[in-house]
């Protein structure tokens, strides 16, 4: 198995909940495209292609600040599970991790790892730069990647068009290349069946919403993932301003529709998170899906200050812990489907029994 | 109507197939469609480029990008207009040269503009190069955050990085 002791906070830094707004905003993402000048995007390269422009990166990367002492990972070396450990930590994207048996990683595809950020080499593009944050912090993603993009601009020639700026495999990100996604829970908004409406009126404003994995992946345990639509016609802190406020928009709105369910249906809602805690502490199997809803049941709990003493960050790690892979990585064996159920009640009853026995 | 497939769900696509000279047309459900690899308007739109495309190609007024589907290939990768019709992925950056008249319209559709207004890349060394300021820029705005946040160790490290730049 991958040893991530050599990334820093083993890459899950973003899930301390220590940022900005950690009671409802899971992360912030910030993520760049960014092709090199002189060589075809990846779907139309060759593996010498796609060495070369690995082998181009990590020389630049040898000398940027923001990747000092970074670890650098090729998933075209890397067993299945080691590749969707990392999609699971969102480190790498879905297309990078190439979780699909039928379709393994094209030659090449690696990613550099450094604090924050992971720079995705051979992807759609060749080169993703991501910024991946706790709780709502555009501005430090921003910063971050800013940063990176900047310096890593300074020793390779980017395709770059003067009227179309950044040049990207596919026209929806070419522009800034920017998508700045918020990971937001919205559990009050899905209880008092407003989300629609919201979600509806984000979408005309320019947004676009997505579920705990991006693109194509389900919304699941009411997080919502909340990114712009366009990159192309508005800079990088336009984007970044008009995501913020309408974030900001929607928490308040989760904020309202909380206080409208203890208004109105307080013993309702009491029985409901308790419940949810009830069925974690001891289950004894336990499918990923209904996991994700219960842990969102919790959640809410612990935002309306119903259930005390289990802490956001137990809550987030459980998140990503329970999933297949990192299901697979602490029992050391790669775990058969039928298996990952009792697996994953085990280890979620065992985070929470700990969590109990710290506050008695 | 039925799915001709599975019998179950309602037919919402008729592919017409030629098999030995006769052309036989069933009507498919959406599922049993896109098990045939048959991607339907409804499967079509759940992706945003999906959405894009789509309303592209179904647009019909004269001078509108399905009319200026460019013939030839891109020079720098060989790749056709029906390429990244089929896969919504240019091949190169020439590509953008090559079909520009039928990507620009593309643009303001999808992104109601053509002209980047943001970060601009200047070949280093160049005499607009102004990289440094950005990098600069990028570093004291994390400086502050880490200040703010009380994370002092890695305010000392951007202090140093840009101490380096100066």
């Amino acid at each position: 198995m991958i040893d991530l002791s050599l990334v820093s906070d083993g890459g899950i830094g973003w899930l301390d909940g220590s940022g900005p707004q950690s009671h409802l905003v899971l992360s912030t993402r910030v993520r760049l495209a960014r092709n090199l000048a002189g060589h075809p995007f990846p779907i139309r390269s060759t593996e010498a292609d796609r060495e070369t422009i690995l082998s181009e990166v990590q020389e630049a990367a040898a000398t940027v600040g923001s990747l000092r002492g970074s670890a650098s990972l090729r998933l075209d070396r890397l067993g299945r599970t080691d590749r969707q450990l990392l999609h699971e930590r969102h480190l790498v994207s879905k297309e990078l991790a190439a979780p699909d048996a039928d379709f393994p990683p094209k030659t090449g595809s690696a990613v550099l790892l450094q604090g924050h950020l992971a720079t995705m080499v051979n992807e759609e593009d060749h080169l993703r730069l991501q910024g991946l944050y706790s709780g709502l912090a555009l501005e430090a993603a921003w910063a971050g990647v800013g940063t990176l993009d900047a310096e890593l601009g300074q020793r390779l020639a980017f395709a770059f068009h003067p009227e179309f700026g950044y040049l990207t495999s596919c026209p929806t990100n070419v522009g800034t290349g920017l998508r700045a996604s918020v990971l937001i829970h919205l559990p009050g908004l899905v209880l008092t069946k407003e989300i629609h409406k919201v979600l509806q009126s984000l979408v005309q404003v320019g947004l676009t919403f997505r579920g705990l994995y991006g693109e194509g992946s389900d919304v699941v345990g009411n997080f919502f993932q909340l990114s712009n639509q366009t990159t192309l016609g508005k800079s990088e802190n336009e984007l970044l301003d008009h995501l913020g406020k309408l974030v900001g928009q929607v928490i308040g709105y989760e904020e309202q529709a909380r206080e409208v369910l203890l208004r109105d249906a307080p013993g309702v809602i009491e029985d409901k998170v308790w419940r949810a805690y009830g069925l974690l502490r001891y289950a004894r199997a336990l499918s990923f899906e209904e996991a994700m809803n219960l842990l969102s049941g919790v959640r809410l709990g612990v935002g309306l200050g119903l259930i005390p003493d289990v802490a956001v960050y137990t809550l987030n790690k459980l998140l990503v812990f329970t999933q297949p892979a990192h299901l697979s990585a602490m029992a050391g064996v790669d775990l058969a489907e039928d298996e990952l159920p009792t697996r994953r009640a085990d280890y979620v009853r065992r985070t929470l029994d700990e969590e109990a026995g710290r506050h008695p | 109507m039925k799915c001709e497939a599975c019998g179950e769900r309602e037919s919402v696509v008729s592919l017409t197939q030629v098999v030995e000279g006769e052309a036989r047309t069933v009507g498919l459900c959406e599922r049993c469609a896109a098990e045939k690899g048959i991607q339907t308007a409804a499967s079509v739109e759940q992706t945003p480029l999906g959405g894009f495309l789509s309303a592209l190609w179904k647009s019909a007024e004269p001078g509108s990008p399905a009319e200026l589907s460019p013939p030839g290939k891109c020079p720098g990768c060989g790749a056709t207009f029906v390429d990244f019709r089929e896969s919504g992925r240019l091949g190169c950056a020439e590509c953008y040269r090559t079909f520009e008249p039928a990507l620009r319209a593309l643009l303001r559709r999808y992104h109601g503009s053509t002209h980047h207004h943001g970060r601009r890349h200047v070949p280093s060394g160049a005499p607009a190069d102004n990289s440094t300021d950005d990098v600069a820029s990028g570093l004291r705005q994390q400086l502050r955050l880490a200040v703010e946040a009380e994370d002092f160790e890695l305010a000392a490290q951007l202090r140093d990085r840009l101490k380096e730049l100066a």
